[in-house]
C-alpha cells in the first residue's frame, strides 16, 4: 500500500515536540488530570450509565442509543401543520385575529364569516410557507451531513464506506486526513506510533491553531485495517452532555481497565489535520454528540422599530376598546330606553343579543360584535405587509452586487429579514479583530537586524498615509473621501527620496511574504557589513518554530502548517532568503541554505534538544539545538520587552537601534518580535537538562511551575540579533470603511482575544488610533497576588484608574482632544461586575475609541450586553469566529463574516457579509433606506386604518350602535389585502429618499436613523391625527352631501350601499393619494401599484356590482353612482380635503425646514452637484460627522499639528484648512 | 461559551471547502436594475412653483364647481310637510299612540300646500322619515334575497328573524323586518279640481326590478301574523312590480331619511294650492319619528343640495389664499432650492 510507506516515513515521537502541554504521562491509565480519576469512580452511577461495546453491534444494539442521523429542521411531514400552526397562534396578534375569526362564526359578528376567516387564513398560509420553506432548506442541508461517507469496519477487519446517518454507537471508524469527524470518538490509533492525531475545532470554539489528542497506549497496536478482526472492548462512560472540555469514562480492553480523558476523544465537526489517518470507536452519535448537545437556538431579536409599533398598537388597542366600551354603552342605553318603542324591530321577540328586559348582558355581547368590527384599526394586514416587505427588503440585500465578493464568492445575506430596518440606527458597533478587520494573514514586511532596518515596503497605514500627504498636502479643501475613491496607481513620492508604490505592485507574489529590499534578498546580504549576525537572524527564522511542512506533492512546494500565522510568515521569509526549512523529525530539523544565488543549497540537520513552548505567559518561545558542528545554541524568539530583559550585557550591542526599529514599526501597525541567540556549552546545558527532564517527569499540580521555573534558568544573557515586522494584513478597505462608518456618527469598539500590544498596533492600522490621542490603559497589575485580597487590590486599582480617566477627560479643555481607552481581559473583568460597569461605560462613552484586549467570548458578550443596556441604543455586533457567537446573538444585530474561519458565526448571525468593508453599505445604504422604508411604511399604515376604521365608528353613532357597517362586507376584507396593500408595500419596499451613491457621499445622512427622526412621536401621532382629520372628513362630508336629497336627476335618494360604496370610493382615493404625496420616488411599479389600486377599485365595484350576490351593491356603479355627477363630485372634494392638510404641511416643511436629505434631493434636482462642483464636494466633506477616530481625523489632527508648528514659527503664513 | 449555534455541522464543511471558480461566478448575483434598486424612476419634488401651482389649480376648478353645484341646488324647489302631529285628531294628541293603533279611527288627514315657486315636472314625491332606525343591524339583516328572487325558494327564509313563518309554519313571502315594516301612508293630490295622479312607476332602480325581485314571486302569508307591521300587499302583483316594497327594500343609511313614493307629471306655478288627502297609517308615534311630505324638483344634481355647493367654494377657496400665502412666504422667506446653506450641518455648526 502507498499509503502505509508514507505512514513509516511520517512515524515520529511527535509528542516529544510538545514539551509543555502534549506530555504524556508515564502511567497511561492513572490519568494525569485530578477530574479525570474522580470521575472514572463515577462511571456507572448516575449520569455515568453510557455503555459502548466496541466492534460488537449484536450487544450494542439492544441498547437502542440513538443513530447518527441528525436532524435540525423544526417540523416534520406530519408534525409540520399542528406544530407550525401552533407557532404561528402563539403569537399574540394572530391570536387575537383567530379569536375574531373563531367569533365570526357566531351571529355575534358583524361580518360574514368568510371576510375574517379568509384574511386570517392568508397570513397564517403565508408565515407557515415561509417557515416551511426555511425548514426545507434545513432539511437539505441535513441530509448533505447525513449523506456524507465514511470508513466503517464491517467485519472480519475490512471497512467500507458508510452513511453518516447509518453510523452506530460502537462502531469502528477509519478518518483521514481533513476529513470531519463524524461523531464523537474514542481515538484507538493514527497514523502515528505514538497514536498522536492533530485536530482542528474550528468549527467548535473558533480557534484556528491545532489540538493535540492522543490514543491510550494499549491501543497503538491497532494500527492496520487487520487489527480490528478481532478488536474487543467495553466502554463505561458519561452520559451525553454539552461539555466540550470534559469526558470521563473507562476503557475496559483485554481485561484491564483504564481511565479515558478527553484528549482521548475526537469531537464530532472537528476535523484531521496533518496526520494521515485514525481510528476510532463511536461513542457519541447525532444529537448525542457533544456539538449538537452544545447547539442553541439563536434568540429572536426585534427591532425597536417594530417594539415601538408593537407600542402603538397597543395604543390602537385602547382605543379600539375605548370605543367598543362607547359603542355597547351607547348599544346598551339605546336597547333599555329606545328598543321597546322601535315596534319596527319586533323586540318583543328579542334574542339575547338585543334584549331590552337584560340591556346589560345585551351590552357585554356587543362589546365583542364591536371589537370586531372596529378591528380594522388594528389590521391584519399590517402584519402580513411587513413581513412581505422585509422578505423583499432581505432580497435586495443578498442581491447587492456591490456586496458581492469575489474572492469568496459569496454575497450580502440577511439571514433574519426582521432586522433591516434597525440596521439603520445603530449606534455602536462592537467588532471583533481576527478575521473580521484582519485578514488573520501575516506579511512578513520588515526586519532591524543588528542595528540596520531593512525593508523598504510599506504597510496599509503608512501607504494611506503617504497618498494622503501626496494629495492633501498642498490642498486641503479637497475632501479626504476623494483620495480613497480615486484609483491611484501611480507611485507617491515622500519625504527623505523614499518611493512607496502603490497600486498593481503592491500585491505581494507570495503569500505571507511581502518584504522589499534588494539588500537582503538574492544573497546579496552576505556582502552586507553584519553578514554573520544576519545568517543568525535568518536561522533563528529557519529554526525557531513548532511548524510542520508539508509538501505538495505534485508541485513540490512546501506550505507550512503553523500553529500561529505569524510562525507561517516567518518560514516563508526564511524560504525566500535561502533558508528553506523541509523536513522535521522525530529530533531534527532539516533546512536548505542557499548563501548565494550563485552557490548551490546545502542540506543542514540540527538536532533539536528541547524545544521551550510558547504561551502567552511566557510570550517567548525558546528552541535548544545542536549544529553539525557539535555546537549547542539555544535560540529564543519572543515579546521585546521580554527579550529585552533577558539580555546579557555583551548582547546589548544592538538595543538602541533595534528599540527605535521596534518603535517605528509599531507605529505603522505591525507585530513585532525580538530574536536572540546564545550558545551553551556541554557542561552547561547537560546540568540544565537534566533538571529540566525532572520537571518535566514531576506529577502534580506544580508541574508546569517547575517548567517555568526551569525554563527561566537558560533563557537568559541571551544576545540580541534583530526583531521582525510583521504586517497582520488588514481586511481590504477596513480603514476606509472604519473612517466612514466613524463619519457617518458611529462609535466603534473593538473587542478582540489579542494581546494588548497586537490590540493597540491594529488600533493604529485602522486609525482607531492615533498619536496625540491620549490614551487610557486599564489593566491589573501583574504583583505577587497572593493571598484573597489580591482580587479586592486589583478592584480598587482598577477603580481609582477608571476615576482617573474619567478627571482626566472632565479637565480636558481642548475640544479636539481625543481619548482612547484600552481595557485588558483581566481588568475588563473587574469593570464588568455591577458595581462598576456604569464607571467603566460612562468613561468608555467618552473616550473616541475603546478596544478591549484578552477578552474572552463570554466577556464579549457581557460587555455588548453593558452597551447595548447601558446607551440604550442599538448595537452591531461584526465578528467571525466562533468566538463571536455570544457577542452576535447579545447583539441587537449581529453581523458574521462569511470569511475563512468556520460558519459559526455566520450560522448565528442575523445578516452576514463576506468583508468588513461591506458594512458600510450594508449600513449606510441599505440600512438607511430599510429604515426609512419601514418607518414610513408604517406611518402610513396606522394613518390608512385609523382613517377607515373611525368612519366604521361614526357610523355606529348614527345606527343606533347596532354593530351594522356601512360598507360591504368585502370592501371592508378587499380594503386591506388589494386595494391598498400594494402601494404602500411599494413604499416599503422601493422608496429611496437619496439614491445610493449620495448615501455613501453623505453618511451624516445616516444620522437620522440614530436619531431616528423618521419614527418619533411626533410623526407618529402627526400621521395619526392626520389619519383622525381624514376620517372626518371622508364622513361628515359624505354625510352631508349624500344626507337625503335626490342623489340623480331621476330622484331617486341614496341608500346606505350608495352611501358606503361614495364613502368608500373617498377612501380609497384619500389614501392613494396620501401615499403618493408620501413617496419621492416612482419607478413604473409605484406608479402601477398607487394609479392601479385605485383603478382595481372600479374594475372590482363594476365585477362585483354585475353579480347578483353583491344585494344592494348589485349595479351600484352602473346604475347608480356612476351616472350621478354628485358622485364624482364628492370623491373630487373629500380627496382634495383630506390631503390638503398634508400638502400644507410638506410645502411648509420643505420651505422653512428642509431636512437634510430634502437639500440633497432639490441639488440633484437641479443638477446644481454637476454646476458648481466645489460647492458639491465641499458639502461633502462637511457631511462628515465631527469625529475623533478614524483616518480623516487622523490626517486632521495631523494637520492642526502642522498648523500649530507653523503658528510659532510666524504669523505671516496661514494654511486654509478644513474647518 | 457554551452557545454554538444550531446545526454547525452544516456549514464550514462542504461548501466552505470547496469552491470553484465556476461556482462563484454563478453565485454572483445577476445584474439587473431592479434587484440594484436603479430603476428609472421620476422623483418629483415640491418646488415652491409646484406647491403654488397645485394649490391655484384647485382652486380654480373647485370654485367654478361649487358655483355651479350652488346654482344647481338653487333651482331645485321643495315644499316639505309635516304632517305627523297635525294628522292626530285634537282629541288625542295626548295619546298619538292609541290613535294609530286604534283601526277603527279613521287615518284620513287633509294638508294644503302652498307652492313657493314655479316647480316644472316631473315633481317628486317623497316621504320623509325621522329617527327610523333603518340603518339597525337587526333590521338590515332581516332580509333574504334568495327568496325575494326566486319563487322556488320560497321556504328559504333564514336571517328573516324574528318574522321568519307564520305561526303555523307557512313561509312568509317576503320574510324579514324590511318588508314588513312597509311605509304604508298613501297620498293624492288634487289642485283644486284637478287631480295630479302620482306616477308611481319606475321609483325603484331598474336593476332591482329586473333581477333582484323575482317577476313570479307573490306575496304569501304576508301580515297575516299575529303583529301586524305595515302595509299590505296584493298577493297577485308579482314582487317586481311592487316598487314601493322595492323601494323601501333599500334600506337607508341614516335614520332621516327620504324614499321616492312618484312623480307627478304636472308643472305647479307659484302660489297653487295643493291639497293632499292622505291615510296616515304609519306608526311612527310611538318612537317620536316625524313624518313629512316632501315635493321636489330635481336638476342633473340631484336635489336641493347647497353643502356641496358650499364645500367646494370653501375648499377653492382656501386652496387660492393658500396658494396667495405661499407666494407671499416664499417671498418673505425666500430659500434658494437646493441650497446648502439649509443643510443641517451648515445650519447648525456648533452642533457639528
Amino acid at each position: 500500500m502507498a499509503r502505509s510507506g508514507r505512514r513509516r516515513r511520517d512515524r515520529m515521537r511527535w509528542s516529544n515536540l510538545y514539551t509543555f502541554s502534549c506530555f504524556r504521562a508515564q502511567h497511561g491509565h492513572a490519568g494525569d488530570a485530578g477530574p479525570s480519576s474522580d470521575g472514572a469512580g463515577a462511571v456507572g452511577g448516575p449520569g455515568f450509565s453510557r455503555v459502548v461495546y466496541c466492534n460488537n453491534a449484536a450487544l450494542q444494539k439492544p441498547l437502542k442509543y440513538v443513530t447518527n442521523y441528525i436532524t435540525t429542521t423544526k417540523y416534520n411531514i406530519i408534525t409540520f401543520f399542528p406544530k407550525a400552526i401552533f407557532e404561528q397562534f402563539r403569537r399574540v396578534a394572530n391570536l387575537y385575529f383567530l379569536l375574531t375569526a373563531i367569533l365570526s362564526l357566531t351571529p355575534v359578528c358583524p361580518f360574514s364569516a368568510v371576510s375574517m376567516i379568509a384574511p386570517l387564513a392568508f397570513v397564517v398560509g403565508l408565515s407557515m410557507m415561509k417557515e416551511g420553506l426555511e425548514d426545507w432548506r434545513r432539511f437539505i442541508q441535513d441530509m448533505k451531513v447525513n449523506n456524507r461517507k465514511v470508513s466503517v469496519h464491517k467485519g472480519d477487519g475490512e471497512f467500507d464506506y458508510r452513511h453518516w446517518k447509518d453510523l452506530c454507537v460502537g462502531d469502528v471508524v477509519r478518518v483521514e486526513k481533513d476529513q470531519f469527524f463524524p461523531a464523537d470518538l474514542l481515538l484507538l490509533s493514527s497514523s502515528y506510533e505514538d497514536g498522536i492525531c492533530y485536530v482542528e475545532t474550528m468549527n467548535l470554539d473558533g480557534e484556528t491553531n491545532l489540538k493535540v489528542k492522543r490514543s491510550l497506549e494499549v491501543t497503538l497496536p491497532l494500527e492496520e485495517d487487520e487489527s480490528f478482526k478481532d478488536f474487543q472492548a467495553v466502554i463505561r462512560c458519561e452520559d451525553p452532555n454539552p461539555s466540550l472540555y470534559t469526558f470521563t469514562g473507562n476503557f475496559e480492553y483485554e481485561r484491564q481497565v483504564y481511565a479515558l480523558d478527553p484528549s482521548q476523544i475526537l469531537l464530532r465537526d472537528s476535523k484531521l489535520r496533518n496526520t494521515a489517518f485514525i481510528y476510532g470507536v463511536v461513542i457519541f452519535t447525532g444529537h448525542d454528540s457533544k456539538v449538537m448537545q452544545n447547539s442553541t437556538e439563536s434568540p429572536s431579536k426585534r427591532s425597536r422599530i417594530e417594539k415601538k409599533m408593537d407600542l402603538i398598537i397597543y395604543i390602537l388597542f385602547t382605543v379600539l376598546v375605548l370605543i367598543s366600551i362607547i359603542s355597547s354603552v351607547g348599544f346598551a342605553v339605546r336597547i333599555k330606553f329606545d328598543l321597546p318603542n322601535w315596534w319596527y324591530l319586533q323586540p318583543q321577540k328579542s334574542n339575547k343579543l338585543d334584549d331590552p328586559s337584560r340591556p346589560a348582558l345585551s351590552g357585554i355581547f356587543h362589546l365583542i360584535t364591536a371589537l370586531i368590527l372596529y378591528g380594522y384599526l388594528i389590521p391584519i394586514s399590517l402584519y402580513v405587509s411587513i413581513e412581505l416587505v422585509k422578505v423583499l427588503q432581505a432580497h435586495f440585500i443578498n442581491q447587492d452586487i456591490h456586496m458581492f465578493d469575489e474572492e469568496t464568492g459569496n454575497t450580502a445575506q440577511a439571514r433574519t429579514s426582521n432586522l433591516n430596518e434597525e440596521l439603520g440606527q445603530v449606534h455602536t458597533i462592537l467588532s471583533d479583530k481576527t478575521g473580521t478587520l484582519t485578514c488573520n494573514q501575516m506579511d512578513f514586511l520588515k526586519c532591524s537586524i543588528a542595528g540596520v532596518s531593512y525593508g523598504v515596503g510599506s504597510s496599509e497605514v503608512e501607504l494611506a498615509a503617504a497618498k494622503q500627504m501626496a494629495s492633501g498636502a498642498d490642498d486641503h479643501d479637497i475632501p479626504l473621501q476623494d483620495i480613497w475613491e480615486e484609483n491611484n496607481e501611480d507611485e507617491i513620492e515622500l519625504v527623505e527620496g523614499v518611493t512607496f508604490s502603490v497600486g498593481n505592485n503592491r500585491k505581494p507574489s507570495i503569500k505571507g511574504f511581502s518584504f522589499q529590499d534588494d539588500r537582503l534578498r538574492q544573497g546579496n546580504w552576505t556582502k552586507e557589513p553584519n553578514s554573520s549576525t544576519i545568517l543568525l537572524f535568518f536561522r533563528i527564522l529557519a529554526l525557531c518554530h513548532t511548524a510542520i511542512p508539508e509538501i505538495n506533492e505534485a508541485t513540490g512546494s512546501i506550505a507550512y502548517e503553523a500553529e500561529s500565522p505569524d510562525e507561517g510568515a516567518f518560514l516563508v521569509a526564511a524560504r525566500e532568503f535561502g533558508f528553506e526549512f523541509f523536513k522535521r523529525t522525530q529530533s531534527s530539523v532539516f533546512v536548505r541554505e542557499k548563501h548565494t544565488s550563485s552557490e548551490g543549497t546545502i542540506e543542514r540537520e540540527f538536532k533539536i534538544l528541547n524545544l521551550l513552548e510558547f504561551n502567552s505567559k511566557r510570550k517567548r518561545m525558546t528552541v535548544i539545538l545542536q549544529d553539525e558542528d557539535g555546537q549547542i545554541l539555544l535560540f529564543c524568539k519572543g515579546a521585546d520587552s521580554i527579550i529585552f530583559d533577558r539580555l546579557a550585557k555583551n548582547g546589548r550591542m544592538y538595543e538602541v537601534d533595534t528599540t527605535r526599529h521596534l518603535n517605528e514599526y509599531g507605529e505603522a501597525g505591525l507585530r513585532t518580535l525580538a530574536l536572540s541567540y546564545r550558545v551553551l556549552d556541554e557542561s552547561e546545558y547537560s546540568s540544565w537538562n537534566a533538571e529540566f527532564l525532572k520537571a518535566k517527569t514531576s506529577i502534580g499540580p506544580d508541574r508546569e511551575l517547575q517548567l517555568e521555573r526551569v525554563s527561566e534558568l537558560i533563557e537568559r544573557e541571551l544576545i540580541l540579533v534583530g526583531a521582525t515586522a510583521v504586517e497582520d494584513k488588514l481586511q481590504k478597505g477596513v480603514p476606509q470603511c472604519i473612517d466612514r462608518l466613524a463619519q457617518a456618527g458611529l462609535k466603534i469598539w473593538v473587542l478582540t482575544g489579542d494581546k494588548m500590544e497586537t490590540a493597540i498596533n491594529i488600533g493604529y492600522a485602522c486609525s482607531l488610533l492615533r498619536q496625540g490621542m491620549k490614551q487610557i490603559c486599564l489593566s491589573i497589575p501583574t504583583g505577587e497576588q497572593v493571598a484573597q485580597d489580591a482580587k479586592k487590590v486589583a478592584k480598587e486599582s482598577l477603580l481609582s484608574q477608571i476615576a482617573n480617566g474619567s478627571q482626566m477627560v472632565k479637565l480636558e479643555k481642548d475640544p479636539d482632544a481625543a481619548f482612547a481607552l484600552v481595557i485588558d481581559g483581566k481588568a475588563l473583568a473587574f469593570a464588568l461586575e455591577d458595581d462598576m460597569k456604569h464607571m467603566f461605560l460612562n468613561l468608555a462613552i467618552e473616550c473616541a475609541s475603546v478596544i478591549c484586549c484578552r477578552v474572552s467570548p463570554k466577556q464579549k458578550a457581557l460587555v455588548t450586553r453593558l452597551v447595548k443596556e447601558g446607551i440604550g441604543q442599538t448595537t452591531l455586533a461584526v465578528g467571525d469566529g466562533a468566538n463571536d457567537v455570544g457577542m452576535i446573538q447579545e447583539a441587537d444585530i449581529g453581523v458574521g463574516i462569511s470569511g475563512v474561519e468556520g460558519m459559526q458565526a455566520v450560522m448565528a448571525s442575523d445578516f452576514s457579509i463576506s468583508q468588513f468593508r461591506f458594512l458600510e453599505r450594508l449600513l449606510v445604504v441599505h440600512g438607511h433606506w430599510c429604515y426609512k422604508r419601514i418607518a414610513q411604511m408604517i406611518c402610513y399604515f396606522f394613518y390608512k386604518n385609523i382613517a377607515f376604521g373611525l368612519t366604521i365608528f361614526y357610523f355606529e353613532a348614527f345606527a343606533g350602535f347596532s354593530g351594522q357597517s356601512v360598507y360591504d362586507d368585502w370592501f371592508m376584507l378587499l380594503f386591506n389585502v388589494v386595494l391598498t396593500s400594494l402601494p404602500v408595500i411599494s413604499l416599503g419596499v422601493f422608496e429611496q429618499d437619496v439614491s445610493s451613491e449620495i448615501c455613501l457621499q453623505f453618511p451624516a445622512l445616516y444620522q437620522q436613523g440614530p436619531k431616528n427622526l423618521f419614527f418619533d412621536w411626533y410623526r407618529i401621532l402627526g400621521w395619526m391625527g392626520n389619519g383622525l382629520y381624514s376620517s372626518l372628513a371622508i364622513f361628515f362630508l359624505n354625510l352631508c352631501i349624500f344626507y337625503d336629497q335626490a342623489i340623480h336627476a331621476g330622484g331617486q335618494t341614496a341608500d346606505m350601499a350608495a352611501v358606503g360604496t361614495a364613502m368608500f370610493t373617498c377612501i380609497i382615493w384619500a389614501v392613494n393619494m396620501q401615499i403618493a404625496l408620501t413617496m419621492s420616488h416612482f419607478t413604473w411599479i409605484q406608479h402601477l401599484f398607487v394609479w392601479g389600486s385605485i383603478t382595481t377599485w372600479y374594475i372590482f365595484i363594476l365585477a362585483y356590482g354585475m353579480t347578483l350576490r353583491s344585494r344592494d351593491n348589485y349595479q351600484i356603479l352602473l346604475e347608480v353612482l356612476g351616472p350621478a355627477p354628485i358622485y364624482w363630485a364628492a370623491t373630487l372634494l373629500v380627496t382634495a380635503a383630506c390631503n390638503i392638510p398634508y400638502l400644507i404641511h410638506i410645502s411648509y416643511q420643505r420651505s422653512c425646514k428642509p431636512l437634510d436629505h430634502h437639500v440633497i434631493q432639490e441639488i440633484k434636482y437641479l443638477k446644481k452637484d454637476v454646476e458648481d462642483q466645489t460647492m458639491w464636494k465641499r458639502e461633502r466633506s462637511k457631511a462628515r460627522q465631527k469625529t475623533k477616530i478614524g483616518f480623516t481625523a487622523r490626517v486632521d489632527a495631523k494637520i492642526k499639528q502642522i498648523k500649530g508648528k507653523l503658528h510659532k514659527k510666524g504669523p505671516s503664513l496661514t494654511i486654509h484648512t478644513v474647518s | 461559551m457554551n452557545s454554538h449555534a444550531a446545526g454547525t455541522s452544516n456549514g464550514g464543511s462542504g461548501d466552505a471547502a470547496a469552491g470553484g471558480a465556476a461556482r462563484r461566478n454563478t453565485r454572483m448575483p445577476k445584474y439587473s436594475k431592479f434587484t440594484q434598486q436603479e430603476l428609472p424612476a421620476c422623483k418629483p419634488i415640491l418646488t415652491p412653483k409646484w406647491v403654488v401651482s397645485v394649490f391655484f389649480i384647485v382652486g380654480v376648478i373647485f370654485v367654478p364647481i361649487g358655483v355651479v353645484s350652488l346654482l344647481a341646488a338653487r333651482d331645485v324647489v321643495e315644499i316639505i310637510d309635516r304632517y305627523d302631529e297635525a294628522c292626530v285628531p285634537s282629541n288625542m294628541t295626548e295619546n298619538k299612540l292609541a290613535y294609530i293603533q286604534n283601526e277603527t279611527i279613521s287615518k284620513e288627514c287633509i294638508r294644503n300646500l302652498t307652492v313657493t315657486k314655479d316647480m316644472k315636472q316631473p315633481i317628486f314625491v317623497y316621504y320623509e322619515l325621522d329617527n327610523f332606525y333603518q340603518n339597525h343591524r337587526r333590521y338590515v339583516k332581516s332580509r333574504n334575497d334568495a327568496q325575494l328572487r326566486d319563487a322556488s325558494k320560497a321556504n328559504q327564509t333564514s336571517a328573516c328573524e324574528p318574522e321568519k313563518t307564520t305561526a303555523n309554519g307557512q313561509p312568509i313571502v317576503p320574510c324579514g323586518l324590511i318588508a314588513w315594516s312597509l311605509f304604508n301612508d298613501t297620498y293624492n293630490f288634487t289642485r283644486g279640481n284637478e287631480n295630479l295622479t302620482v306616477d308611481k312607476k319606475d321609483i325603484s332602480w331598474k336593476s332591482d326590478r329586473e333581477h333582484k325581485f323575482g317577476k313570479d314571486v307573490y306575496p304569501s302569508n304576508f301580515q297575516n301574523g299575529a303583529l301586524k307591521g305595515g302595509a299590505t300587499l296584493n298577493p297577485k302583483i308579482p314582487l317586481s312590480e311592487q316598487e314601493d316594497l322595492i323601494v323601501w327594500m333599500r334600506t337607508a343609511a341614516l335614520p332621516t331619511f327620504r324614499k321616492l313614493y312618484g312623480r307627478i307629471y304636472f308643472d305647479l306655478k307659484e302660489n297653487d294650492t295643493i291639497t293632499v288627502s292622505l291615510n296616515n297609517n304609519y306608526n311612527t308615534y310611538s318612537f317620536g319619528g316625524k313624518k313629512r311630505l316632501v315635493l321636489s324638483t330635481a336638476t342633473w344634481l340631484g336635489g336641493k343640495n347647497d353643502f356641496l355647493g358650499f364645500a367646494y367654494l370653501i375648499v377653492g377657496g382656501l386652496c387660492i389664499f393658500l396658494a396667495f400665502a405661499f407666494t407671499l412666504l416664499y417671498f418673505i422667506k425666500p430659500r434658494k432650492l437646493g441650497d446648502h446653506n439649509y443643510l443641517s450641518w451648515n445650519r447648525h455648526p456648533a452642533g457639528r
